[in-house]
């Protein structure tokens, strides 16, 4: 018992959690065959939310169609919720030494927990703007794109979808340049 | 009631899974996005990589080996992605550039938002804000 608790409670090693993520693919087919991916339900909430005044095209359609998809996300919440604070992990993340000092040298303390750094999440007028300025690319791109990681990189690719193989690059490319220009210049 | 229950549980077991594994393989923790991106480690390639490879066949195995038939009775097909190039690319670097930054794609978005961080809830309504802008820009952006 006290083994299985230790296991909910540590973080787990990629050859464990990439096949569970994986295998996402084959059960959404299984299960009613769904197209697993996330980033659909942020078209969904707005479709359910648009004022009658401003109505865009793009958001008319039957979202009812989607719970199923809707469903899914409550259940992620749900299991962030499990894995994140019933089954916390105590430690910090064990990033390499290399990116601790990095981070350091972007003026980032060494980590503290096992998620997001207090230093962009803390709840300041600087940190929420970037965060709502960030979420925002991140809603425009991926509908743009059609899809986010789950979509593209995981079901786009393991379908040997070329259409996924563009937007996965695209995103690396993005990310890349976020994270060598954009973090360090924005954050020091 | 009954039906619509048993018709949506498997939805959110499946999805509870999901958030539950991205919090355990830390592939919601900005840090970790921050190590990918500098090739720092090889967590997050090993979570991809594999993930990749079990879709791909497991799907298979699906496919042409066992069944032909969902749940719910549904016949099983390969979603298609609809063919282009332009939305791919700049939707995707868009997408990027936000991930890099904050470290979290949708999927963690919700999961981190079930662990109760206000912050991941100011990317969520971020996140509304930019679809319902790409939803009225659409036919100005170029496909």
């Amino acid at each position: 018992m006290d083994m299985i608790l230790a296991a909910l409670h540590a973080p787990w090693p990629w050859y464990v959690v990439g096949p569970l993520i994986g295998l996402m693919v084959p059960m959404m087919l299984f299960i009613g065959n769904r197209s697993f991916g996330i980033s659909n339900n942020l078209r969904h909430l707005c479709a359910i939310t648009q004022p009658k005044q401003v109505e865009v095209d793009f958001f008319k359609y039957d979202w009812k169609e989607h719970t199923w998809s809707l469903v899914f996300v409550i259940g992620t919440a749900l299991g962030g919720f499990l894995a994140g604070v019933v089954f916390a992990d105590p430690n910090p993340v064990q990033i390499s030494a290399q990116t601790v000092a990095m981070l350091q040298s972007w003026g980032f303390a060494p980590p503290s927990g096992p998620m997001v750094p207090p230093e962009i999440f803390d709840p300041n007028l600087r940190n929420l703007t970037l965060l709502f300025a960030s979420g925002v690319l991140v809603g425009f791109g991926t509908r743009y794109a059609a899809g986010c990681t789950s979509g593209h990189a995981i079901t786009g690719l393991s379908t040997l979808q070329l259409s996924s193989l563009y937007a996965v690059l695209g995103i690396f490319a993005g990310g890349l340049f976020s994270s060598w220009i954009l973090v360090p210049w924005l954050l020091q | 009631m009954v039906a619509a229950i048993k018709r949506y549980f498997p939805y959110l077991l499946a999805g509870c899974v999901f958030g539950f594994i991205l919090v355990k393989g830390e592939a919601a923790s900005w840090y970790r996005i921050q190590e990918m991106f500098h090739f720092q480690s090889f967590h997050m390639y090993g979570i991809l990589f594999s993930a990749i490879a079990t879709g791909l066949i497991s799907t298979q195995i699906l496919r042409y080996l066992g069944r032909r038939r969902s749940l719910d009775g549904q016949p099983i097909e390969i979603p298609v992605k609809p063919p282009g190039r332009k939305n791919y690319i700049y939707g995707g670097l868009t997408f990027g550039i936000g991930w890099g930054l904050i470290g979290l794609c949708p999927g963690p978005v919700f999961a981190l938002v079930g662990m109760g961080s206000i912050g991941a809830l100011v990317v969520l309504a971020g996140a509304l804000h930019g679809t319902w802008l790409y939803g009225a820009l659409k036919d100005k952006v170029p496909h």
